[in-house]
Formats: structure tokens, sequence, C-alpha cells
């Protein structure tokens, strides 16, 4: 199933309604929805940023999902606080999709992105797949992580600075399911990756100003890490990029990031086409 | 409880708290909330053990634990024992063991979890080996002595 601009608008979610909750900035994953749910003929209520909603008068997060949850079938939700979608989980009476927690998960993301890496390679299992940049912050890599862990013999290598590492807790959770290596050195195990997984550092979840400074221009990626990798190797990254990769890339066949956005949508059609039927 | 603690002022109806890892008694008197109890508290910090080399001990006039609160002080004192005391007699004796969940009892050491915000009873896992707390909301971990500074 893909759709990205169908010639008939279909009826998968005629009559539907989805709330669309994004207490915090969103490009791709909330527009990527808003088209996913035009496409499946659904109507989309909600709104983006907080200023102008009761929210901003101190409505708890209790009672706006709780409103919420009386007026739509599905509720996509981003929020800075992390285990917010869990708990509005609990609270909703519509099921709740996770577009993003702070910097915990981002699981749609992840969906499209081993969507995107099975159109590029034909399979996910016995990949060796980097992840480059904020791995402490950047809640796509937790994600995907964590996914990875579900497919046989993936090798997976956390490439990133000290003050940036994979936290601990989630290395534990997939420890014995997926061979991770961690290394602050880009090039110690480019020529072996199949993909480069890069993220962007996460200025806003930084303590302090002095600290995202330190590491902020760390990676930058251009043409010349493409001398010393496979044939068939790929860039993906999930947007937005400040200057971890240099535009030059983008041209070169390597790079697979805007495919990537671009499976946004027909990733979503497909779970707002199954969570539609989920009753609470 | 040993001919050791003799020093220590006996009780009549009330709970006898043995067996405490040492430094931990003035946590228990904190998450027991027994700054406003109005009966007589006595504690011992350092005292002597065959078991453990140096204990603490925490005798509470007047008062039986809630579930909950022995579950906090597992969450502390892992193999204290818990003396209940009727008529100056040792009714009852149990160990106190790890809980394996923790609900409403951790305060999520994580300033970004929704727990710190909304007002939602802390759960948490609890795994032994290593000792650490899961948060079930914003999944970051607690280990080892953090835990204990974070009952509540």
């Amino acid at each position: 199933m893909e759709s990205m601009h169908p010639k008939e608008k279909s009826k998968i979610l005629e009559h539907k309604i989805v709330a669309s909750l994004f207490f915090e900035p969103s490009t791709r994953t909330k527009e990527s929805f808003s088209t996913a749910i035009h496409n499946l003929g659904g109507k989309s209520i909600g709104f983006s940023g907080t200023s102008g909603t009761s929210i901003a008068k101190g409505e708890s997060l209790h009672d706006t999902i709780k409103m919420f949850s009386g007026y739509a079938d599905l509720i996509v939700m981003r929020n800075p606080i992390e285990g917010s979608a869990r708990y509005a989980s609990e609270i909703s009476k519509a099921p709740i999709i996770n577009g993003g927690d702070g910097a915990n998960q981002h699981p749609t993301q992840t969906l499209l992105d081993l969507y995107t890496i099975k159109k590029a390679f034909g399979k996910i299992d016995s990949l060796n797949i980097g992840l480059v940049g904020d791995l402490k912050y950047g809640r796509t890599v937790h994600s995907l992580l964590y996914a990875l862990a579900n497919f046989e013999n993936v090798n997976v290598y956390c490439i990133s600075p000290e003050i940036l590492k994979m936290p601990e807790n989630i290395i534990e959770d997939v420890k014995g399911r997926v061979n991770i290596k961690e290394t602050s050195e880009l090039e110690e195990f480019l020529p072996e990756l199949d993909i480069l997984y890069a993220t962007r550092i996460q200025k806003e979840r930084f303590a302090s100003e002095f600290e995202y400074e330190r590491v902020k221009n760390v990676f930058i990626l251009g043409k010349e890490i493409l001398k010393n990798t496979k044939p068939d190797f790929k860039i993906m990254h999930p947007l937005p990029r400040v200057n971890e990769i240099k535009q030059e890339l983008d041209s070169c066949k390597e790079a697979l990031y805007f495919e990537q956005a671009k499976n946004g949508v027909p990733t979503r059609e497909a779970l707002l086409s199954i969570l539609k039927e989920v009753k609470k | 409880m040993n001919s050791e603690d003799v020093r220590l002022t006996p009780i009549k109806n009330g709970t006898a708290l043995d067996h405490l890892p040492k430094g931990s008694a003035l946590k228990i008197l904190e998450i027991l909330g027994l700054e406003a109890h109005d009966k007589a508290v006595t504690i011992a910090i350092n005292t002597e053990s065959r078991k453990l080399g140096k204990k603490d001990l925490v005798f509470i006039e007047g008062k039986a634990l809630s579930t909950e609160e022995i579950e906090k002080i597992g969450l502390i004192a892992e193999g204290a024992t818990l003396n209940y005391i009727e008529n100056s007699i040792v009714k009852s004796k149990a160990g106190i063991e790890l809980p394996e969940k923790a609900i409403g009892i951790l305060k999520c050491l994580n300033p970004k979890c929704v727990t710190n915000y909304d007002e939602i009873p802390t759960k948490f896992s609890i795994s032994r080996q290593p000792f650490k707390a899961k948060c079930h909301y914003c999944e970051k971990i607690i280990a080892g002595k953090e835990i204990s500074e974070a009952v509540r």
C-alpha cells in the first residue's frame, strides 16, 4: 500500500475525526499525518503550538486529552514531556499515536525508517547500521534501536561524543538481541556500514548553551565520507538537518533522506488504517 | 532482637524494625513521616550486629505499618526484619522484601518526566541485579543509591 497522491480519494477514514495535538513544533510528522488523513478521507482537528488554547491558561495534559478523546476517533500527539504519550493512552478513550515525546521516543518515525530501509535494501536483517550524532537526546534513534532489536543479526554502531552517547537503559533493554558497538570515531566503522543514520544535535534539549557549543559541529558529513564506503551505502536522516549533512550530498545516490521523509505519508496512512479499527 | 539492643527503650505496642542497613534509620524516619508522630520513636545507628556487622534500628510506639510503608522500606532496607509488638511481646516477625513494583512511592528523577508535571502516581518496575527502578512513563532508570533518595 503506497498512495502518495491518489487519484481517487480513499474512504478508509470517511466519517472519522483525527485530532492532531502538537504541543511543540513539527513539520514532517504533522504535515505527513495531515496528508495521510486527507488521503484517507478523514477530518482533522487540533492545534499546533499551545498559544490560543486552554493549555496556555494552564490546562493539564489530563484534561486536554480527556476532552479531545471525546471529540475524535484517533489522537496523534507530540509533546515535549517524556512519557506523555503513554500517560495519554491510559486516560484516553481514543487510541493515541505518539508523534514524539520529548527526548524519549518517536515510534512512527521508526516505522517509516524501517519501510525506507526495506525498500532500499529489500531486507532489514543482517544490515550494518551506524547511528551518528546526538544519540542521547535524539528520540528517533532510541525508537529505531528498539525496533532493530526485533530483526535478525543486525549490527548497530553507535557513533557519538561521550556526552551524547546512547542512554544506558536503552542499551541494556536491547542487550543480546542486537549487536552494538560504541565509538566516538566516525571513520572507525564507516567501510563496514550499509547505512549511516545521522541525527541533528538536539539544541533545545541541552541544559546549557555551552554544552551545546562544544559538540554542535562534531560530525559534519560531506562527500569525502563516500571515498571508503560500500557500493550500496546509504545515508539517512529524520530531518530537519542543521549542518550535519552538507547539501553537496543531496544529489548523490547515497542520499536517502528526502525519500525517507516522503515515506512518512504511506507509513502513516497504513498506521491510521489499522488503528481506526481499534476499540479501547 | 538481641541483648545487644537493651540500650533502647522497649516499646509496649508498635513496630520494631531490626537489621536495617547502617545509615538507613534517618531516611526511614523521613519516609514514614515520623517527625510528626506523637508517641515515642527510638533509633539506634551503627550498632553491633552479628548478621550485618553494623546495623540501624527503629522502634515506633503506637504504629503499625501500611503495605505502602513496608514497600518503601523494602526499597531502602531489603532484608530488614519487621517485628510487631503487642503488650511488650513480639507477636509477629517477618523479613522485608524488595517489591517488584513501586506505585506512587518513588519520585522519577527525570525532570522532563510526565509524572513531574501532571498529578500522576509514579509507576516503577524494580529489579535486583543490578538494583534499579525503571519508570513506566519516561522509561528512565534510577539505580543504586539514587533509589533511596527517590523514595517519598
